[in-house]
């Protein structure tokens, strides 16, 4: 169906007219978003006192950014280090499981009719709807009866399901797999496995990268999850550890360790700035991907 | 207070037990079966406790303390059979809110787990802990000062033993009340007069910092000789404007209404930061609090200075705030083992010495009185003898204090009720009877029959 356009708002697409309201609001966004990650920067040059003596924006008397950066690597024995593992391991397997498990039932559904797909859809599409954090007591008391709680595996296991990341397989497959495509690959003698392996995961990629940074940003950030699993700091991500790094500043015997708090939360959010810059593009095409019917 | 038998009490509070963790996690899950397993080995003496130190095994101990390190490392040199797995499970909510999860699912849970006296009534009467009396520990009670045994008994039950203390004193920064030529208030009018000279001499100046905090409040109340929460059974009586906490709020509603106290969260970085700079000029807080201000507030060595908690009418009065023990889980698999680390831990002279190297504050009457705490002078404090006051608070503690079954939950709402008073800086009065009708339900939701 045709809809006329509005033609006071028609414009060339190409060389779109500056609108100042618009600029306006982006640079509040901007700061908004930026001058968090300056204090941060700023912070992490500070000592403990520094901290509190000294404004948010600007450098402290005492540069200590080396000192802070060595003493998060080794306060208590390294704990930081096998924190950052952790969250590796749990990025690695759950992102990576999720990223896979998701592009082969996104991509299954799409492209082949079976009975019940409309009931998978239904549920897919319901547990898009429901966050994590209402399934994390649920699925504690689940794993408490496995004997998997305060292992790794409790972690894991719930970050390798992504409906989220299914659905958007599910519709980037539709639009970007030509059925005539497998239907060729078929005729020529290719099994299922082969083409999907070596055909359609080519024409996936874009998808694929999209739901690998939705997953990954998702296991990286993870902290409700592994808050409420692990009772044993050796298996925390650096969320939870950062957290109860923090948490020393609080009660009878309290050591605030400020400083390597901040730092230790720079540190963190570097991996995931960069993974996200280098795959931004993926991330744009993959959004856009499905949005406009050909 | 009367008291059921202890049986019967469990039994009746099971259901309770079984909904605590939905309460405090934040999902709603239903009802289940609670972790059962009251029947411990035991032939009642302190002999068996002996022989399973001696034949050793594996035991796991949930603490935040600082001191819990060196602690553990000194147990297991002296009882090289014995290795405990020291785990940092979260500091106090968090902590609780896993051991409830582990309760509730059967497994999971310590041997022995620290626990702050707010939250020993909680466990203590869902059948979480071992009853220590079968082992003797009843024999400790004049280890312990009075307030903090009473914490971790109920009747003839011992569920734990006091590790810390808090008797509350008045932790002021002698410089500020020097520049506003204030002298030292040893009444809450005084201390009212100082507040307002303080904050007029100095606009960014405040007498103490308040945002609403339910550990504070409920230790003001204690002092003002209210007692608001009272447990017979499963039958429990909430009373938040009884004749004591009128005479809290009635005290502590011209600071807040008026401005007077500092908007900012104690432990928040901004908290330190006004503790060393000045801009928070007093805290009535725990004896636990020098090694806090030693190590968080390092820009206000010199300064600070301890004096008794001001009172209403002159006469000596203190309370509890904060401080803790520990306790033996009915998860374990060793109790004996267990209750024998709880007690190295909380009663052994070594122990409790690397406990207060660690710049903790003591609950046995041995440490309080000796000669060598009370003449410590640390140089923070400007060389002043500050233990003698801190043990003289200790002895003023007013009787009669019990927590609520369900502190825990009751601590965490505590900001969406009273709190909302503090930031509207509207009456105390109204904020604690929405407490109130807040814990009244809760309580009848939970089992128990509440009373106003």
């Amino acid at each position: 169906m045709a809809l006329p356009l509005a033609r006071s708002g028609r414009r060339d697409p190409l060389n779109p007219r500056k609108s100042t309201t618009l600029l306006i609001v982006m640079i509040v966004y901007a700061l908004y978003t930026l001058i968090p990650l300056v204090w941060l920067l700023f912070s992490s040059t500070k000592t403990q006192a520094g901290l509190f003596s000294s404004f948010g924006l600007w450098f402290a008397d005492d540069v200590a950014f080396i000192d802070n950066l060595v003493a998060t690597f080794s306060y208590r024995d390294g704990i930081f280090l096998r924190w950052l593992g952790n969250t590796l391991l749990y990025v690695v397997v759950g992102a990576g499981g999720a990223t896979l498990l998701a592009t082969m039932a996104g991509y299954g559904l799409a492209k082949f009719r079976f009975p019940g797909r409309r009931a998978v859809f239904a549920i897919v599409l319901g547990a898009v709807a429901v966050p994590g954090t209402a399934l994390a007591v649920p699925t504690f008391l689940l794993f408490s009866e496995l004997g998997l709680t305060n292992t790794p595996w409790a972690v894991i296991i719930p970050s390798l399901i992504s409906p989220f990341g299914l659905y958007l397989i599910w519709v980037f497959a539709s639009e970007s797999v030509p059925t005539e495509l497998l239907e060729a690959a078929r005729l020529d003698g290719a099994g299922e496995l082969r083409t999907f392996f070596t055909v359609s995961i080519r024409l996936l990629a874009p998808g694929i990268v999209t739901v690998a940074l939705f997953t990954v940003v998702a296991t990286w950030n993870n902290y409700f999850l592994p808050l409420i699993m692990l009772s044993d700091p050796d298996w925390y991500p650096l969320t939870v550890g950062l957290n109860q790094w923090s948490a020393q500043a609080i009660g009878a015997g309290s050591q605030p360790i400020y400083n390597l708090v901040i730092m230790g939360s720079l540190l963190t959010i570097i991996p995931i700035v960069i993974a996200f810059l280098l795959l931004q593009r993926f991330w744009q095409s993959g959004l856009t991907a499905g949005s406009v019917k050909q | 207070m009367k008291h059921l038998p202890p049986r019967a009490r469990r039994r009746a509070l099971a259901a309770f037990a079984a909904g605590a963790v939905a309460a405090i996690t934040l999902a709603g899950c239903s009802a289940g079966d609670t972790a059962g397993g009251g029947a411990v080995g035991g032939d009642g003496s302190f002999d068996a406790v002996e022989a399973a130190l001696e034949k050793g095994g594996e035991i796991t101990y949930w603490s935040w303390t600082p001191s819990a390190e060196a602690q553990v490392a000194a147990f297991e040199k002296e009882y090289p059979n014995v290795t405990v797995n020291l785990v940092n499970a979260g500091t106090n909510n968090e902590e609780y809110t896993k051991l409830q999860n582990a309760i509730k699912a059967g497994s999971g849970a310590p041997d022995v787990v620290q626990i702050e006296y707010y939250a020993f009534p909680q466990f203590a009467l869902t059948d979480a802990f071992v009853d220590l009396s079968q082992y003797g520990f009843a024999d400790f009670e004049d280890d312990y000062t009075a307030s903090t045994w009473n914490s971790v008994t109920d009747g003839d039950a011992v569920y734990g033993l006091p590790q810390d203390s808090g008797p509350m004193a008045l932790f002021y920064n002698k410089a500020v009340f020097d520049a506003a030529g204030v002298a030292v208030p040893t009444t809450w009018d005084e201390y009212y007069e100082a507040a307002k000279a303080i904050h007029a001499a100095n606009p960014n100046a405040y007498i103490t910092n308040d945002t609403g905090d339910a550990g504070f409040a409920t230790s003001m109340i204690w002092q003002a000789g209210g007692q608001p929460f009272q447990t017979d059974g499963t039958d429990v009586t909430i009373d938040l404007q009884d004749a004591g906490t009128k005479t809290w709020t009635e005290n502590w509603n011209r600071l807040v209404s008026e401005g007077l106290v500092s908007p900012t969260s104690s432990w928040s970085d901004e908290w330190f930061r006004g503790l060393g700079d000045g801009s928070i000029a007093t805290l009535v807080i725990g004896a636990w609090m020098p090694g806090n201000l030693m190590s968080g507030a390092p820009d206000g060595a010199g300064d600070w200075r301890v004096a008794p908690m001001p009172t209403y009418d002159g006469t000596p009065a203190s309370a509890e705030n904060g401080g803790g023990g520990q306790a033996v889980t009915t998860q374990s698999k060793n109790p004996a083992l267990a209750a024998g680390f709880l007690w190295w831990l909380n009663n052994s002279e070594e122990s409790i010495s690397i406990f207060l190297e660690s710049g903790g504050f003591p609950s046995t009457t041995a440490e309080l009185s000796s000669e060598e705490f009370l003449s410590e002078a640390p140089e923070y404090f400007g060389g002043q003898k500050i233990n003698e006051v801190l043990a003289d608070a200790a002895n003023n503690v007013v009787t009669g204090w019990s927590y609520l079954p369900y502190q825990v939950y009751a601590n965490s709402i505590f900001g969406d009720t009273v709190g909302q008073a503090y930031q509207n800086r509207t009456d105390l009065n109204d904020g604690l009877t929405d407490w109130q009708d807040a814990l009244v339900e809760y309580g009848n939701a939970q089992g128990f029959t509440v009373n106003k």
